[in-house]
């Protein structure tokens, strides 16, 4: 297969599977199957570790995950940002503890789900396989902040525009052709997991609790309303 | 005003044996499964004793139900509003399983597959979660009968404001002491469990104040579990959702008592509907401590009253609820006899299921002084019984004694008056001065007589039309309906993945 053709294959076909596949079986899950929506929570099991494993893990990736989608979102302020060298190492800095944070959780959160008997009884071979793709993509994250360092900026003048023609259908795969190949694995294997997301635990953040903050204390419910 | 009709529940102590007829009897029902076989959605208790969870009662511990904030607006204690975000992940204040017990069964494999010994082969214990041996250190009901026991009395919260005499006289042998407490969920006006769901997945019938856990929308952050003080909201560790007690509401939608109330043996439980005015819920619910028990009475309405009637039937609450709640045995005890309370209404809750306090024998030392019953008081000996009043008003009165000594005493009153009548040994003059003191009248001490140890079944049960069968023939298939009923929904809770 020429490399043309692997490239093709790799940024435009398998993309729009995996976009194909999360909205489609993500939504048919949600209809066919709500009950299976939960965060499966260990704590009830285990209650001594859970923090040190669950909190680092989330607060890590949910401020990763953030700074991808405002570098993708609005790449023009991020490139004002870090105009000024200090302001580009402050995020930089930053960004590279917050994946430490997301590794560190990781480890533990595989470390505890190996370790514990009980936890081992409600753990799946799809969370296996799950854990083992999101330490890939953690480790290969950080390793990228610390060897191609500037991310931030590369990002929002190449990553973005890449995925920004993905999202219009009209794929253009110049910019992430020329990338290193640590970064391509990290660009694979993030369409990967988005693809797999339907079929994982990780259905839990489409379901956060957002009205819950501005909803009544109390809820009622009158027979026939849903 | 804004009536509601709940149905709501008495349970009366002086009748429970401790038998625990009502926990098997749920158990069997709801709770025999994967993942919920540590759940006792009805479980009896031994007071003095930690219960279950242990020490469910000890908020500093479990931070359960509402608090005040210095704006003196209710804020849940354990995940306020704004708590909830940083928390969601790993809530502070959830117990876990350590805090129940580990279920577990016997390997009787091991009686026939054993290979040949010189000594009888054994079941020995092993977990349901895990099936490895386990070393069983603690299980349901593990401190039956266990009053005066130095680890499990000795602990019990409500003993909180004793004095070091009275607690040391709970474990002397001549004076131990217990009773029983059997729990279920108490259905509350202002469910702790309810607001602070953050996926709104638990939420009370309109019609009838059950209080339910929608679990399709149930997503496992299990807010419900810190936060219900009562401890009756129970994570299930399999498929990942919180579940609770559901007042069988597919036995009562059929005209059925409970399970637990139709299997109760000593017959101490009683059912039935009562009107209360919802608009009063906050400002209820923030009154201090001591004036919470009759905050509560306030709320409850009168359903003979007229207005009450035209208001209720505004509201949507059928002539057939407010005919039942006309005839509610609980609102007799409640509110017409004062002799049924809360328990612990300083979680501000307001719990829907209220006791009758027992009575306990008087204390081994004071028995000489109490053969006289002429003597100038007459309630001296509820205040010299075993159990010391102030521990029932920490459990029953959010600590203040008044509302338990009134109960008692018209219980004891009742006793000596019918006493006065069928045994004759007490003159009538002095059954009657008793009832006096006690607020009684004859007639009332009658009618608290007969609904204690004459009622039937349907004294008991005063179960409302609750009309879920035209509801349902308007809007779906009734066999379709039929397949359904008590689960909401056809199909596997699996497990998610
Ligand atoms: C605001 C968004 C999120 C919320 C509220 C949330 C909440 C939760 C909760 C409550 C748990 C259960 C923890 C436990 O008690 O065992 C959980 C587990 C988990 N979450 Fe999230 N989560 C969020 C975002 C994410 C994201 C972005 C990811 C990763 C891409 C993620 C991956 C996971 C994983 C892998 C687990 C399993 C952890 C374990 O094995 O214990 N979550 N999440
Ligand atoms: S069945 Fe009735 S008498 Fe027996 S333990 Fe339960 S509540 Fe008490």
């Amino acid at each position: 297969m020429s490399e043309g053709i692997l490239n093709q294959f790799l940024f435009i076909a398998l993309p729009y599977v995996c976009l194909f596949t999360f909205f489609l079986m993500t939504i048919h899950r949600y209809r066919a199957q709500s009950f299976s929506y939960s965060s499966l929570s260990s704590q009830f099991l285990e209650n001594k570790h859970h923090f040190w494993a669950v909190v680092p893990f989330h607060y890590g990736i949910l401020a990763v995950t953030a700074g991808h989608l405002i570098a993708f979102l609005i790449p023009c302020s991020i490139l004002a940002w870090n105009g000024h060298p200090l302001r580009l190492y402050i995020l930089e800095v930053s960004a590279l503890a917050c994946g430490l944070l997301t590794l560190i959780g990781l480890v533990a959160i595989v470390i505890r789900r190996g370790t514990t008997t009980r936890i081992r009884k409600v753990t799946s071979p799809t969370d296996w396989i799950l854990f083992a793709m999101l330490l890939v993509q953690t480790i290969s994250g950080v390793a990228i902040a610390i060897l191609h360092p500037w991310g931030s900026s590369w990002f929002a003048t190449n990553m973005s525009p890449y995925l920004w023609s993905v999202f219009k259908l009209n794929p253009d795969i110049s910019y992430v052709v020329a990338m290193p190949h640590l970064v391509k694995t990290h660009i694979i294997l993030a369409f990967l997991t988005i693809g797999f997301f339907p079929f994982t635990r990780l259905v839990h953040l489409l379901v956060i609790p957002n009205p819950y903050l501005w909803r009544k204390t109390q809820v009622v419910r009158w027979y026939g309303q849903k | 005003m804004q009536v509601r009709s709940q149905i709501s529940m008495v349970f009366h102590l002086d009748k429970c044996i401790g038998c625990h007829t009502c926990s098997v009897a749920c158990k069997n029902i709801w709770t025999d499964r994967k993942g919920a076989e540590y759940m006792w959605w009805n479980n009896v208790e031994t007071k003095p004793g930690t219960g279950f969870p242990t020490k469910w009662e000890d908020q500093e511990k479990y931070k359960g139900g509402f608090e005040k904030n210095a704006a003196g607006e209710l804020e849940i204690k354990s995940t306020s509003k704004t708590k909830i975000v940083p928390n969601i992940f790993h809530n502070p204040h959830m117990p876990s399983m350590d805090d129940y017990y580990e279920p577990w069964t016997y390997d009787y494999q091991n009686l026939f597959n054993a290979k040949e010994g010189s000594d009888q082969p054994t079941a020995e214990p092993i977990s349901m979660i895990d099936g490895k041996k386990i070393d069983v250190q603690s299980g349901p009901n593990w401190d039956d009968d266990l009053g005066g026991s130095p680890i499990y009395a000795e602990n019990d919260p409500n003993l909180e404001g004793l004095t070091e005499e009275q607690r040391l006289q709970l474990s002397s042998v001549e004076r131990l002491v217990f009773f029983y407490l059997p729990r279920i969920c108490n259905h509350c006006l202002n469910p702790c469990c309810v607001a602070s769901c953050p996926s709104g997945a638990l939420y009370k019938r309109g019609e009838d104040g059950i209080v339910l856990i929608d679990q399709k929308k149930c997503r496992a952050w299990r807010s419900c579990v810190a936060a219900c003080p009562y401890k009756k909201t129970y994570f299930n560790w399999f498929t990942g959702k919180s579940e609770k007690c559901i007042l069988c509401f597919p036995r009562l939608e059929t005209g059925q008592a409970p399970a637990c109330f139709h299997s109760c043996v000593g017959r101490i439980r009683y059912l039935g509907v009562l009107l209360y005015d919802a608009e009063k819920l906050e400002e209820v619910a923030k009154l201090p401590d001591d004036e919470l028990v009759e905050g509560q009475r306030d709320m409850i309405l009168d359903p003979h009253d007229p207005e009450v009637i035209a208001e209720a039937m505004k509201n949507g609450v059928s002539e057939g609820v407010i005919e039942a709640a006309q005839n509610s045995p609980v609102y007799k005890f409640v509110i017409e006899w004062k002799i049924a309370l809360p328990p612990h209404i300083e979680f501000r809750t307001l719990p829907m299921l209220f006791y009758v306090p027992p009575m306990s024998p008087v204390q081994a030392s004071k028995v000489e002084d109490t053969i006289t019953h002429n003597s100038e008081n007459l309630f001296h000996d509820i205040d010299d019984s075993r159990v010391p009043m102030k521990f029932l008003a920490n459990l029953f009165g959010a600590g203040h004694e008044g509302v338990v000594r009134y109960a008692l005493a018209k219980q004891k009153a009742v006793r000596w008056h019918r006493r006065a009548e069928t045994v004759g040994d007490i003159d009538r003059e002095t059954a009657d001065r008793m009832l006096r003191e006690a607020n009684c009248t004859r007639e009332e001490a009658e009618a608290i007589y007969k609904l204690t140890a004459l009622c039937k079944f349907e004294d008991r049960f005063v179960i409302p039309p609750m009309h879920r069968e035209q509801a349902i023939e308007m809007m779906k298939e009734p066999h379709e309906h039929r397949e359904e009923v008590g689960f909401g929904f056809v199909g596997a809770p699996r497990r998610g993945v």
